[in-house]
């Protein structure tokens, strides 16, 4: 075989099994991973539904339930997403293991993929878990699924790669909870899961247009009601930025070994 | 001459005000069982760390088989295999999982024959689907052995691979890695146990704060350092001194020699002034005597 294509093979399997890996690891404790998340957004759903209801309607007709769950749906996509790289990475480098990964001739671009691709797929599962949970009770509409899918995908690659910062920048646990709890935390709870932002004051109105969580969940809303706080054109255009600018951080920092191959 | 299997030119390694690798130069011909050995902290692990990959050295290079460890990563990586010091392990998976996951990682799929045979030569097929978790260190220590050959690499590097394994088993692990050294695999090895050192290594290379100190075959070294050494105990010490002898204490004295040829002249010697020879020792030259030597006089 000439040497540029079986070098492009073995990237291609070590790729594949990194990613097969990451998925198993949440996999085999899926209880934890996935199950759990969902029961959360299941309350939240439970709470939420059942005292503001009757009270509160969307976008003309849309009782409140209905809105909540496509925001609930992506807000526990987003946090997984974030949960799954940031805590594998930082398990591995607290037990050590992490050199397996290294010592093999896998790039920093293969390794990127890999931890984002498992970040998004235990993100999927989750969000879809909560979204077949609330079927029964809702009836939720889907106007363009290929807008939900590209929110869904986008959005998760995005907390995947802040999750790969988070996991390679963080020392400790405690700092990994820092940083969820003061940055991914907030910036999901207040980027409009709970309401339109219409209505907001008109501050609050400015302030969630520069959280870029605001854009993943109102395009993701988009896509199931067909409408939306801002247009899912302009909505699609800031996640888009935000994902290229974060992952070419990622793979840089990657690329230059920070703290990982120092 | 073939390229060598390991390369490494004026490396060195610096952690902020350390300097943990100070200029090290060094040559491992293919096929060459080859020892690593220094004091704590001298340096050993960070060298095969800026061989693997897992650190950048300050300044100089390394190759694996030509493959430039930077430049060239896959290819060196490919051929290159290492037992780590640390005894780390991924809870999560079973031993046979954790080296179908590691094949993977080389780009191999379809490894089994090959792990299974490893895992027969390590003793470990029992506990194959055995958690990670569930086995005994030693245990742990020949999976991270298995690991580092899952791709067959012509390039071993055992990092300290003998601490606590016990007797037996690292009799069996000697055995296995020499078969690998017989069957062409360059092999290098850092360990603190230095009879194991200069039973298999031909060639040693001492390291201490960062400097190769000593390099050489394990035979020349044992030449060039420590001579064969005689210990008289004698009725009149002094007179032993006054040879050239070492003071004991207890009426003991040393002297060293270089050829057996000479011990007869030493005895007479002796003799002639009256010492009163009451006991005779032979002492072999050992790596241990060279080596502390060696980092006393460096
Ligand atoms: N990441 C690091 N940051 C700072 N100093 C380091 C780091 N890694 C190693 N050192 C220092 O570099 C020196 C060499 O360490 P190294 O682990 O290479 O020694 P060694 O020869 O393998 O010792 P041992 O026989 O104990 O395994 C030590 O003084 C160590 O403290
Ligand atoms: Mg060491």
């Amino acid at each position: 075989m000439p040497e540029a294509l079986q070098v492009r093979r073995v990237a291609w399997v070590g790729f594949r099994t990194l990613l097969y890996k990451e998925v198993l690891r949440f996999w085999k404790v899926a209880f934890q991973t996935v199950a759990a998340p969902v029961l959360n957004a299941v309350l939240f759903l439970l709470i939420f539904s059942h005292v503001l209801d009757r009270h509160v309607t969307v976008y003309g007709d849309i009782s409140y339930t209905t809105f909540l769950v496509p925001g609930l749906v992506m807000m526990s996509l987003l946090q997984n997403a974030f949960a799954n790289s940031s805590s594998s990475l930082i398990q591995s480098k607290i037990t050590g293991n992490i050199i397996f990964v290294l010592l093999p001739p896998i790039s920093y671009r293969e390794f990127y993929a890999a931890y984002v691709a498992a970040s998004v797929l235990r993100g999927l599962f989750v969000g879809a878990g909560v979204w077949l949970v609330a079927m029964p009770f809702i009836d939720l509409p889907m106007a363009y699924p290929l807008w939900v899918l590209s929110f869904a995908v986008m959005g998760g690659a995005i907390l995947g790669s802040l999750g790969v910062i988070a996991g390679i920048h963080a020392e400790k646990f405690d700092q990994l909870s820092a940083f969820q709890n003061f940055l991914i935390m907030p910036l999901t709870m207040l980027s409009g899961v709970f309401y339109s932002i219409h209505s907001l004051p008109k501050l609050w109105q400015d302030v969630s247009h520069v959280n870029p969580f605001f854009f993943m969940i109102d395009g993701f809303r988009y896509g199931f009601f067909g409408q939306s706080d801002v247009s899912p054109w302009l909505s699609l255009g800031v996640v888009a930025v935000c994902l290229v600018s974060l992952a070419s951080l990622t793979l840089w920092m990657l690329a230059r070994g920070y703290k990982l191959r120092n | 001459m073939s390229i060598p299997a390991i390369r490494i030119d004026s490396v060195t390694k610096r952690y902020g005000q350390f300097q943990a690798l100070a200029g090290v130069s060094l040559e491992v011909q293919q096929g060459e069982f080859f020892g690593l050995l220094g004091p704590n902290g001298a340096g050993k692990t960070t060298l095969i760390s800026a061989l693997a990959g897992l650190t950048r050295p300050t300044s100089g290079t390394l190759q694996v088989m030509g493959h430039d460890v930077v430049e060239d990563y896959r290819q060196a990586r490919m051929h290159f295999g290492v037992v780590p010091q640390e005894l780390v392990f991924d809870p999560f998976f079973s031993v046979r999982e954790l080296l179908r996951i590691q094949s993977g990682y080389f780009g191999i799929r379809n490894n089994d024959d090959w792990i299974d045979e490893i895992l027969g030569y390590l003793d470990l097929l029992p506990k194959a689907n055995a958690n990670m978790r569930t086995l005994s260190g030693g245990m742990k220590r020949r999976v991270l052995v298995a690991q580092a050959l899952v791709h067959r690499p012509p390039v071993i590097v055992l990092d300290e691979p003998t601490a606590g394994v016990d007797v037996e088993l690292r009799q069996g692990l000697w055995q296995f890695i020499r078969k690998l050294n017989k069957d062409g695999h360059t092999i290098v090895l850092t360990t603190h146990y230095l009879e194991e050192a200069e039973t298999l290594c031909g060639r040693i290379a001492m390291l201490k704060a960062g400097r190769i100190v000593a390099l050489d075959s394990t035979q020349a070294l044992l030449k060039a350092f420590a001579s064969h050494s005689l210990r008289t105990r004698l009725r009149q010490p002094a007179a032993g001194v006054a040879l050239g002898g070492n003071d004991e204490g207890d009426g003991w004295v040393g002297f060293g020699f270089d050829a057996y040829a000479d011990v007869e002249q030493l005895l007479a010697r002796l003799r002639e002034a009256e010492a009163g020879v009451e006991e005779i020792q032979l002492g072999e030259p050992d790596l241990e005597r060279v080596f502390v030597e060696v980092m006393h006089r460096a």
